[in-house]
């Protein structure tokens, strides 16, 4: 193992080591409250099955798709069956690396702030090493997408009255467009759309990955707003469809029976 | 005029201190103009590094506030008048004497990336590339080696160790930039995974917010190298899909 060398003076090693003097700290500090409120939020509601999830043309975004139905004999709640993948795919994002690499494990927690961790191996070792299968939970996540699309549309359509429109309806498509823009907006995505040639003119099959990359390289910039967007706003839809389901409060819509 | 103070750092390896000096700061002035004043009227002796006072030349880096910044594009209006402006030399280097660190590692780091290796040329002698092509890879060209990205990377600035296997963000834009040129044909992968380290960076984007030539060093070059390494090693369905086509993985060429 290497020795830990020293730095010069002024600086020195050692967590929150820092010659800043603005208040660095309040960034990590946010970002670490918001994770642990939002997917402290979404693992507690994966195991609220008894807790109503579904009304009408509504079903949570948490337990989309439908497979309780299937697996309502099971001992665990469905929403296990699908969160696995929409986690792995957050957990091992190029965004959340960020907010949870300084927030949660804060290395470093700021910019110019020292490390909490003594030794750091990054992303060379177990387990931090996992977080190179970051496509394999795209390709899951590209497979919940239309599914997402087609729960928004059925939220459009009550099983005893049929078409109409509420509440609900709008945020689960708005629901549906966060996540769609969060996927789409993939880091690894970029790269397999496109940026892994070295050529983007050599065939027409190349103008148009390129093209296509132009495209995603677009929504890229915005990775980090549709990470918070689309994770603030299922937590948001599914809070009020349970609200809803359970008779808390009311949905404005166009169907008598809720 | 405003009469303003600035502690700077006046030391060298063995140890040192901030020392105040009351300076009249000009309407307009950056910290190199202070600290050229400082050197000029009160601390002849004063050590520190600077070219072109535009920006362009990546001498004059240090660390105004703990911020590590272009000496010549940072205004002495961007901070309070009424408390003192520190200026420290970088952190991740060894301290020289006062302002002036050696950044001679990353010198080294350079010699070690193969060159830049083109195709053939077209049969009249002649390399054409196209718009598209380019404009990616000219994106890296703007660095001015300021090293500022290298001095804020944690990597290596808290853990000064991880120096012997980590080439730091200034040498990601430049694989990256070799990588992604369209008539290079070398791979230069297995030296970005086991040499360069690419694996050390957790992707915390400091390098690119202390780029002062904006360069978004961890979108456009460190995660798309991530990505290619990614191909090489953990992905089976690439590495069979290569091998399906014939190409060798990690061979010259065997991108595209």
């Amino acid at each position: 193992m290497a020795q830990r060398q020293a730095v010069a003076p002024p600086h020195r090693l050692g967590f929150a080591a820092t010659l800043r003097r603005d208040t660095w700290w309040v960034e990590p500090a946010l970002v670490l409250a918001a994770l642990t409120v939002f997917f402290g939020y979404l693992t507690v509601s994966a195991f609220l099955d008894n807790w109503a999830f579904e009304i009408g043309p509504y079903l949570s975004p948490v337990f989309e798709p439908k497979l309780h139905g299937v697996y309502s004999q099971w001992w665990f709640s469905p929403a296990l069956l699908i969160l696995w993948g929409p986690a792995g795919f957050r957990l091992t994002c190029y965004y959340y690396r960020l907010a949870y690499g300084r927030s949660v494990f804060m290395s470093p927690p700021a910019c110019a702030v020292g490390d909490l961790p003594p030794r750091y191996y990054g992303e060379t070792r177990f387990p931090f090493i996992l977080q190179n299968v970051h496509r394999y939970f795209l390709y899951v996540a590209l497979v919940f997408i239309p599914l997402l699309w087609i729960g928004a549309i059925r939220g459009f359509h009550d099983p005893d009255e049929g078409w109409g429109v509420g509440l609900g309806s709008f945020m689960l498509v708005i629901n549906a467009a966060l996540l769609s823009l969060y996927t789409f907006s993939c880091h690894s995505l970029r790269h397999l759309v496109g940026g892994g040639l070295d050529c983007f003119s050599c065939s027409l099959y190349n103008r148009t990955r390129h093209r296509i990359w132009s495209w995603v390289s677009r929504l890229n910039a915005n990775h980090r707003l549709y990470a918070w967007a689309s994770l603030v706003f299922i937590v948001a839809t599914d809070v009020y469809i349970r609200l809803v389901a359970n008779g808390h409060i009311t949905d404005p819509n166009t169907w008598s029976r809720f | 005029m405003a009469l303003r103070t600035i502690s700077i750092y006046r030391g060298d390896s063995g140890g040192g201190r901030f020392v105040d000096f009351q300076v009249d700061v000009e309407e307009g002035n950056v910290v190199l103009d202070v600290v050229l004043k400082v050197q000029a009227e009160q601390a002849p002796d004063l050590a520190v590094r600077w070219n072109c006072k535009a920006g362009r030349c990546g001498s004059c880096s240090a660390e105004i506030n703990g911020h590590p910044r272009l000496m010549c594009m940072t205004r002495m209006s961007m901070f309070p008048a009424d408390r003192p402006v520190y200026v420290a030399p970088l952190k991740t280097f060894p301290l020289v004497k006062d302002l002036v660190t050696d950044v001679s590692l990353n010198y080294q780091i350079a010699k070690t990336i193969p060159p830049f290796q083109p195709r053939p040329p077209d049969p009249d002698g002649l390399y054409r590339m196209s718009q598209e092509d380019v404009d990616r890879v000219q994106e890296f060209r703007r660095c001015i080696e300021c090293f500022l990205c290298q001095n804020v990377c944690h990597v290596i600035r808290d853990h000064p160790e991880n120096k012997a296997r980590f080439y730091g963000p200034r040498w990601f834009v430049r694989l990256a930039e070799l990588e992604m040129h369209p008539l290079d044909t070398a791979d230069r992968r297995q030296l970005i995974r086991e040499m360069a380290g690419v694996g050390f960076c957790n992707v915390t984007k400091c390098c690119t917010e202390v780029c002062p030539e904006h360069i978004k060093i961890t979108d456009n070059a460190i995660i798309p190298l991530k990505e290619r390494v990614v191909d090489l090693y953990f992905d089976p369905l690439r590495w069979l899909a290569d091998r399906l086509k014939g190409k060798r993985p990690g061979a010259v060429g065997a991108q595209q």
